[in-house]
């Protein structure tokens, strides 16, 4: 990968991080951090089921092991929040390694997969709000103490700074798994398992990877929402809203492409956003939307929305698609 | 080159492989020949590692590799490709053949630039940006063959390659197996298209409901007694006998 490959993610990201610079309200910078700590989750999801064909529905697992990691060792161990931020990446890591250990020896893909996930994350809920370490059903209350030292932040805008920054980490991954030998032979076990093999790909190792990956980013996310709402409890942390969101966002996006679940977040979260405002906040409306532009979008544009541009952008430079690809342009 | 002893494979009471044994010499192409259902293809997915053996021991270059996983086998040199096709079909035609590419080199740039000289070689130029599912048969052919060779294989197992092209699609990928040979890569094919065979192979084994039956060069093998038997029945090879004419296969 070099530096030219870089190039898209720049202006993307300049605009994300000017934006809560121009004015914006407290509620809009909180959403914009919501945001981006749900495309972060996604672009993790991405990274395992996009790119890897493996959908899970258990992201919360790897989310919640992330966010209570930041929380009790700040809490209990008077660890730094910096150093917990880095702990709660690896154990959501080692949790990700561990149930793809598990899964990938047993051959499960598809629904089993899917469901196996689910079990998971369910079975830490249930652990979390019963055990004595997590502070059981009433949570965890991280105390506020502000400083860039304890990644807390007064300023929402820097806050919102910081989690681009994360999702920058993201696009950059993500971007690197369109250029790279690791990411051609994910797509390709996606694509095909068994002709992946016969051509050299260890399979095992290369999915192994990728789900460390995958809970790596979405355990970041998890970190990122311990710092911001300084409060934690087991539905918050494991509950299925986060694997929901993470994979809606990733599919209403756009599977296997950089920007799709930053999009996906975003049209997500702001159409809920919008239709809090104007439902009178009937509770659950939100829900309803985000099904609805589900619905539309598998059955309009199955590429997601980031596919829609894609697709027309091709279809308009047609004629040039020898060439752009010879650069290595086709990043399908 | 390739070493086949004693292999067996039996799936819940059907033997599919009854302890066949054979060799493939360097630099040679060698044919596997037999009815459907003779376990032609459990044989070559023993080889290559994607079936476990029951009994037996299967040996590449001197070296045993009876429990060697598929990727490891492929990384050593030898690779096989699938009767029926497998392309990654979200992929271009030129980012299939990088897959393979990508075994002997960690650059991508390295990588596509051996996918373009493989796919030029195989007569997938012009398709090289295309996505692989668009192609038709014969060019899903040529990608499974394009993408083994990106491998940079010493042996080649080729699964009925042939299979589903018309004559003329024949006519045409037959002299490119023999310059893949004439570069050096032995090649062991399983095939039904008995005018390739003759044309191509050396030596042909005939396998029949999982046993050897016979071995040599195909013009011989293909006079066989029990090779006609095989293929025809007992009845219609005794009619032919009866009848007095040389049966040609």
């Amino acid at each position: 990968m070099s530096a030219r490959d870089l190039f898209p993610i720049l202006p993307v990201l300049l605009v994300l991080a000017v934006l809560p610079f121009l004015g914006l309200s407290g509620s809009l910078l909180n959403l914009l951090i919501f945001m981006m700590i749900v495309a972060l989750a996604a672009q993790g999801w991405n990274v395992l089921g996009g790119y890897g064909g493996l959908a899970s529905f258990g992201h919360a697992a790897f989310f919640g092991t992330g966010a209570y990691a930041a929380a009790i060792l700040q809490t209990r161990y008077g660890v730094n929040a910096w150093a917990a931020l880095v702990a709660g990446v690896v154990l959501g890591s080692l949790v990700g390694a561990f149930i793809g250990l598990l899964t990938f020896r047993s051959g499960l893909k598809g629904s089993y997969f899917a469901l196996i996930t689910l079990a998971f994350a369910e079975v830490l809920r249930i652990i979390a709000n019963s055990s004595e370490i997590t502070g059981g059903g009433a949570g965890i209350v991280v105390p506020i103490d502000y400083g860039f030292e304890n990644l807390q932040l007064r300023d929402r805008r820097f806050f919102v700074l910081l989690a681009v920054i994360c999702v920058g980490v993201g696009l950059v991954i993500t971007r690197w798994l369109d250029r790279s030998k690791f990411g051609a032979y994910l797509i390709a076990i996606r694509e095909n398992e068994d002709a992946a093999r016969a051509l050299g790909v260890n399979v095992m190792n290369v999915k192994l990877g990728a789900i460390t990956l995958s809970a790596a980013l979405t355990a970041l996310a998890g970190v990122l929402y311990t710092q911001n709402f300084l409060f934690l409890d087991a539905n918050v942390a494991y509950g299925p809203w986060i694997s929901i969101e993470a994979l809606f966002a990733a599919i209403v996006g756009g599977l296997g492409t950089m920007f799709g679940p930053l999009i996906g977040a975003v049209v997500l979260l702001g159409a809920g956003e919008i239709t809090k405002e104007f439902s009178g906040g009937i509770p659950g409306f939100d829900l309803l939307v985000f099904g609805v532009i589900l619905i539309i979008t598998v059955a309009f544009a199955p590429n997601g929305l980031a596919g829609i541009s894609l697709k027309s952008f091709r279809r308009k430079t047609r004629g040039h698609t020898a060439r752009s690809s010879r650069d290595g342009g086709a990043d399908a | 080159m390739l070493e086949i002893d004693r292999l067996s494979k039996r799936f819940s009471g059907l033997v599919a492989v009854d302890d066949v044994s054979l060799r493939v010499e360097h630099g040679s192409i060698t044919g596997l020949i037999g009815p459907n259902g003779a376990g032609k293809t459990t044989l070559f997915a023993m080889s290559a590692g994607f079936v476990p053996v029951d009994a037996g021991n299967v040996r590449f270059e001197g070296a045993t590799v009876t429990s060697m996983p598929p990727h490891e086998r492929t990384r050593l040199g030898m690779v096989r490709t699938f009767q029926i096709v497998q392309p990654f079909a979200g992929l271009s035609v030129r980012e299939n053949i990088a897959v393979g590419a990508y075994l002997r080199t960690p650059d991508r740039a390295d990588a596509l630039a051996e996918a373009e000289t493989v796919g030029n070689r195989l007569g997938l130029g012009p398709m090289l940006d295309f996505a692989a599912s668009s192609l038709t048969v014969a060019g899903r052919k040529r990608l499974e063959l394009a993408r083994a060779l990106a491998t940079r294989p010493r042996l080649l197992l080729l699964d009925e390659v042939l299979a589903g092209l018309n004559p003329t699609e024949i006519r045409d990928i037959l002299p490119v197996i023999r310059s893949i040979r004439d570069d050096g890569v032995t090649i062991f094919m399983i095939e039904h298209i008995m005018q390739a065979v003759m044309n191509l192979c050396e030596t042909v084994y005939v396998l029949n409901e999982g046993k050897l039956i016979a071995e040599g060069a195909p013009a011989i093998v293909c006079g066989e007694r029990p090779v006609i038997e095989a293929y025809l029945g007992q009845g219609a090879a005794a009619r032919l006998r009866a009848e007095g004419g040389q049966p040609h296969a």
